[in-house]
């Protein structure tokens, strides 16, 4: 599944990153804490988070995430938006909270 | 003639949820004397309102103090605000006021949070819970500092909670700061090892709660006077005034 899949099956908004589109999902990962997210995400995730600072972004390329989803209804900062799109990773909005927007992602994993 | 000042750059009163009774403006300025305390901030949680207080006891008693507050970011980033100038902190506080989020405290809990006179009267009771975190990003929370004259401090940046590490990961080379504040209970090899002096000058208060924690950690600030206009000079390393290294032991 590409995060192409997951934009159109969960209907979210894509802020930026659009060449990091076709990136494989191989899992998921929900903290609002960047320290935890660095000690703990693993490459390939889908990294679902309130915090909109462009530290965001640098910790979603170290870990190489294929995306990262904010959540209900959350704009990225100006930078983290530019940072997304220099990074070419995806940068995805939803207007749901992290407990649903993330069963959803699960459910579309395991059912593949 | 410029002069070494001793500082505590963080402290709370008996306003801060978890301030301990004691901590009234009496008592903060009587143990800062003891303590030789040259520059004390009044930094409760999300909260300017017992600052006046202990800023007219501390000029009665020789002690320069800074008022202002320990904002709770968006991200739930602790950061210092501090003030020199009462209107500066009137119009703090209206910010504040306008951004906390609204959740009733709850005393049993959280602690009370009172703030008083001189002779220890209670003045008035925040309902709100302090602790919460604003509704203002980092970046939202320095314009404003600055835009009132004031200094802003990332605080206990490498605490496990709270702080700039903890909830951004890491300190972005070009953080909005204009110091950033290390826990009293840093090991120095540690911080010397992050490097983190090279992006901004390193302060240290003592986050005292309760009256012997008070000056327990210091910055010794290197400058004219004790004005906060000093202090941003000292920060910018400006006519020969800084912030001394936090771990030397030779302060001369």
């Amino acid at each position: 599944m590409t995060v192409n899949d997951i934009v159109h099956k969960l209907g979210l908004t894509v802020f930026g990153g659009e060449k990091g589109l076709d990136r494989e999902i191989t899992g998921g990962y929900v903290s609002d804490l960047l320290s935890d997210v660095m000690g703990n995400a693993s490459e390939g995730d889908v990294w679902i988070t309130l915090q909109t600072h462009k530290n965001v972004m640098a910790v979603a390329s170290l870990k190489e995430v294929a995306a990262v989803i904010l959540v209900k209804g959350l704009k990225p900062d100006d930078d983290t938006l530019a940072q997304s799109n220099e990074e070419g990773i995806p940068l995805l909005g939803t207007e749901l909270e992290a407990f649903d927007v993330a069963g959803k992602l699960y459910a579309l994993i395991k059912s593949k | 003639m410029l002069k070494i000042f001793r500082a505590d750059l963080h402290v709370h009163s008996v306003l801060s949820p978890c301030g301990s009774l004691e901590m009234s403006p009496a008592r903060i300025i009587h143990e800062a004397r003891q303590k030789h305390i040259d520059i004390l901030a009044i930094t409760d949680h999300n909260s300017t309102r017992q600052c006046r207080v202990v800023m007219k006891l501390g000029g009665d008693a020789g002690i320069k103090v800074w008022g202002g507050a320990e904002i709770n970011t968006r991200e739930e980033v602790h950061s210092l605000a501090l003030f020199e100038d009462l209107q500066a902190i009137n119009e703090f506080q209206r910010w504040l006021d306008k951004w906390l989020r609204v959740i009733k405290n709850k005393p049993d809990y959280f602690g009370d949070q009172v703030w008083v006179d001189e002779n220890e009267n209670i003045l008035g009771e925040e309902e709100r819970l302090l602790i919460v975190s604003i509704d203002r990003s980092l970046e939202q929370s320095y314009e404003e500092v600055h835009r009132l004259g004031g200094v802003f401090i990332p605080a206990h940046i490498d605490r496990r909670s709270n702080s700039l590490i903890s909830q951004l990961g890491f300190i972005p080379s070009d953080v909005r700061a204009d110091a950033l504040e290390i826990s009293p209970n840093a090991e120095p090899e540690y911080v010397l090892s992050q490097g983190w002096g090279k992006i901004k000058p390193l302060v240290a208060g003592s986050d005292a709660h309760q009256p012997d924690k008070l000056g327990t950690h210091v910055t010794h600030l290197k400058m004219k006077d004790t004005t906060l206009e000093e202090f941003k000079k000292a920060l910018k390393c400006k006519s020969g005034r800084k912030i001394l290294p936090l771990w030397d032991n030779n302060r001369s």
